[in-house]
This record gives C-alpha cells, structure tokens and sequence, in this order.
C-alpha cells in the first residue's frame, strides 16, 4: 500500500501522488516515512524534500519552511500531507532567478553579516538551486 | 428638420447607449471574473481546511492551549475592528453594507466606553472612515478584486500585532460572506482571540487515540502553526470578500444595464410622439396656409354650405338604366 503525498500551499493544492517513501527535513533533522507510519506532526525546515514515486521515479519539492503531518491511517493508506507558504515543484523553478537572489543576498550579507533576511534569502536561493539541478 | 426638443432626446438617447454598453461591458467582466473568484476560493479550501484539522490533532493530543493568541478575554477594554471593502465601487451596496456594519461595530464599542482600534481592507473603506475622522491604524488596499496569500500574510501580521502587543482584546473581522451567486451577506465575528473552544475542543477524542508524534514539541508546532492559521483565515476571508465583491459588481451593472435600456424605450417612444406632434402640427399649418391662400383667390362663397352639398353624383340613377338596357338583347 503506498503513501498518499499531497502538497497543499495556500493558493491551491500544488501536488498530490502516491509515494513509496516522503524524506523531509524538520527543524530537528531529517525524517523518511514509509506507509504505516505513526501519526506525526512536525515542523519543516527549508531544505527540498524527496518524494520517491511508485514508478522508482523521484519528485524533488523545494519547501520553504512549513508543516508536514502523518494522518493516522485510514483504509491502509497513510497520507502525508504537507503545508507550506511557498513550495515549488522542481520544473516551476527558474534557475536564472535564483541565482540572481543568490547573488543578492550574499552581496547582502558580505556588507552586513547579522542581515537575517538576506540570510533567509541565501537559503531558500539553495534550496532552489539544489532542487532545480537535482 | 426636427424640432429642438426632439433633438435633446436624440442625443440623451445617444448618451444613454454609450452607458448601456459600458455597464454591459462590466457585467460581462464581473461574471467572468467572480467565476475565477470562486475558484480561488475553492482551490484555497484544502490548505485552511488541512492546517485546522492539525490544529484539532494537537489539541487532541494535548498541547498546552495558553498561547497568546488563545487566551480568553477576559476583560474588554480596546476592541480591534478588521473591516475587507472593495477598492472600487460600481458594486451596487457592497461597500455600504460592510462599512455600515464595522461603523456599527465602532459606535458599539464606543458607547460602552471602549477603546477601538480600525484596519481597513480596501480604498472605499479608507476614504470613508479618514473623511469622516476615524483613528485608522492600518489599512491595505490595491488588492481587493485579486488578493494574494502575501497580503493576508501582511494584514496578518498587522492585526496579531494590534492583538499581542496593542493593547487590543478582542479583534473583530466584518467582511461579505460568498453563500452563492445570488446570495452574499456581511457577518460580523470575532476574529482573535482564536476561538479555542470551538477550534481545538470540538477535536474531540477522535485524535487523541491516534497517539500522535511531535517534532520537536506539540507545542512549538502549535506556536509556530497559529500564524499560519491567522494568515489562511484572513486569506479564506478576502477571496470571499473579493467574490462577493465581483457577484455585487456583476449584479449592479446588470441592472444599470437593464435601466439604460427602458430609459432608451422611454425616451424613444417620447422622441416619436415628439417628431409626431410636429409633424401633425407642420401638416395642420400647410393646411391652413394653403387654405388660406385658396381663401384669398376665390371668394368666401366657394365655402358655402349649399355648393358642397349639392348632388354629388347627378349622373348614377342614369347610368344604371343604360347598362341594363345594354345587357337585355344578349339573352
């Protein structure tokens, strides 16, 4: 029995698929479920989280911080849900711009160290990066 | 050459058909847009829907409910009035309604004594509370028609501000609830603090077997969930509002449009009676004139009754005789 991924930003339900294994990382540190997993609640950093499908194939999704939770299951399926402000599906980057917000926010941060924003930036600008090129 | 009057009809005619097509126009505009209104609204559901149904799981699974944003009020002294309007008007009651009901909402306050604070969603909110010298703390506009989730993100973070850190103790959110196409209505309801008893105890038990796991803690998961929860809750609030909004644009411009065309029929049908009379009364001087005329050349004698009345066919009796005398040889 797979997993049920489903990625819900604000706007709209940006993804849903079945899943052999989702692999996200919370603020405390990596995390993969399986189907069958217990009920879980946890807070997401921002880092690309791993959806690796049926088919063996695997969809990279840049998470900007968020929420992911287990369900208990119902009918053997156990669905991950995952809620997020910003969350891109790694065809929907464009790499042109993140690297340009790259380059921003590390000038930023070169002329003032403390910048949390430009910090901030610099980490979502990555995890574009890794995602698009992953 | 038509009279003067019906010339001014003819150009308000004219004027009214410009109208007619320009309110049509945004009829037309509105029912296109309030249908992707409502779609927005619909693809926004899963995620307020989604964040409220683990709101539930942690109350269920026993997070500490002393946040904030949960307390209960207590004692009322600064009530913080959100108030979504439109941007724009040419939507037939929509912002007088909503304005009327956060107005109400403030003289309430006012008239037990209480302090208010104002944050207003839209132009047309704005101009009518700055106009008439209202304490306005914030407000938003540019948006209404289209809302983002960034601009819910930043009134967000305007009103948990006023609620945290302002001194306010209540915060209400008046805004035009989306029933139906046909339907949308004002509702007045508190906003912050979160209903607690009716979010996080209507979880019931249901959850609490589910034996959930938390990272790192149910209750940093909460601190950092309830933003978001205010944000999609403002968000779920201006998508209603912005399809109210283009419903109440779509409805009004429907009838403006309906209005122009019976003024065009009135107007019409009075331009014809118009251009009738003169022409009856354009008739009746030719008539005189030229009997005027004839007047002058043949004496008044011409007018006599006896000369009208004269045997107007001496000849019928006569002929009648003849063709029957024609006709009797043949048989």
């Amino acid at each position: 029995m797979p997993l049920l991924v489903e990625l819900v930003s604000p706007e709209r339900v940006a993804y849903t698929g079945e899943a052999k294994m989702v692999i996200c990382r919370t603020t405390t540190g990596d995390i993969a479920f399986l189907p069958g997993h217990v009920p879980f609640i946890g807070v997401l950093a921002t880092h690309p989280v791993r959806v690796l499908l049926e088919d063996g194939g695997e969809q990279i999704i840049a998470v900007h911080q968020g929420f992911v939770e287990v369900s208990p299951p119902e009918d053997g399926t156990t669905r991950v849900t995952i809620l997020s402000d910003v969350c891109e599906l790694s065809e929907t980057i464009e790499v042109a711009r993140a690297q340009q917000a790259k380059s921003a926010a590390e000038s930023a941060l070169a002329s003032d160290s403390e910048d949390v924003e430009a910090a901030a930036a610099l980490r979502r600008a990555n995890v574009r990066l890794s995602v698009a090129n992953a | 050459m038509p009279g003067a009057q019906e010339r001014v009809l003819r150009r308000r005619i004219a004027s009214v058909q410009n109208t007619k097509k320009i309110t049509r126009a945004m009829e037309l505009i509105a029912a296109t847009r309030v249908v992707k209104a409502q779609v927005r609204a619909n693809e926004a559901r899963p995620y307020s829907e989604r964040i409220t149904e683990v709101i539930q799981d942690l109350a269920a699974a026993g997070a500490d409910a002393d946040h904030p944003l949960l307390r209960p009020i207590e004692k009322v002294q600064k009530v913080g009035v959100l108030v979504l309007s439109g941007d724009r008007g040419l939507a037939g009651a929509y912002n007088t309604n909503v304005i009327r009901a956060a107005e109400q909402e403030i003289q309430d306050a006012r008239s037990k004594g209480l302090d208010y604070s104002l944050v207003t969603v839209g132009r047309k909110a704005e101009g009518y509370f700055r106009f008439r010298n209202f304490d306005i703390d914030a407000s938003f506009s540019g948006f209404t028609d289209r809302p983002t989730y960034e601009e819910a993100v930043a009134i967000a973070a305007r009103v948990t501000d006023m609620f945290v850190n302002g001194g306010c103790d209540r915060i209400d959110l008046a805004y035009t609830r989306f029933i139906t196409l046909g339907t949308q209505e004002v509702v007045v309801r508190r906003f912050l603090p979160l209903e607690s008893e009716a979010t996080i105890a209507s979880a019931g038990d249901a959850g609490a077997t589910a034996g959930f796991e938390f990272e790192p803690s149910a209750n940093a998961v909460l601190e950092s969930l309830l933003p978001r929860y205010i944000e999609s809750r403002i968000y779920a609030a201006l998508l209603d509002a912005a399809a109210s909004e283009l419903a109440n644009r779509q409805r009004a411009m429907k009838s403006a449009t309906d209005n122009a065309q019976e003024l065009i029929i009135k107007y019409t049908r009075k331009m014809n009676q118009v251009r009738q009379e003169a022409i009856t009364t354009e008739i009746m001087e030719i008539i005189s004139g030229a009997e005027a005329l004839a007047d002058d050349k043949s004496g008044p004698e011409d007018l006599l009754l006896d000369h009208l009345s004269a045997d107007p066919f001496p000849n019928v009796l006569d002929r009648r005789t003849q063709h029957s005398h024609h006709e009797t040889p043949r048989t």
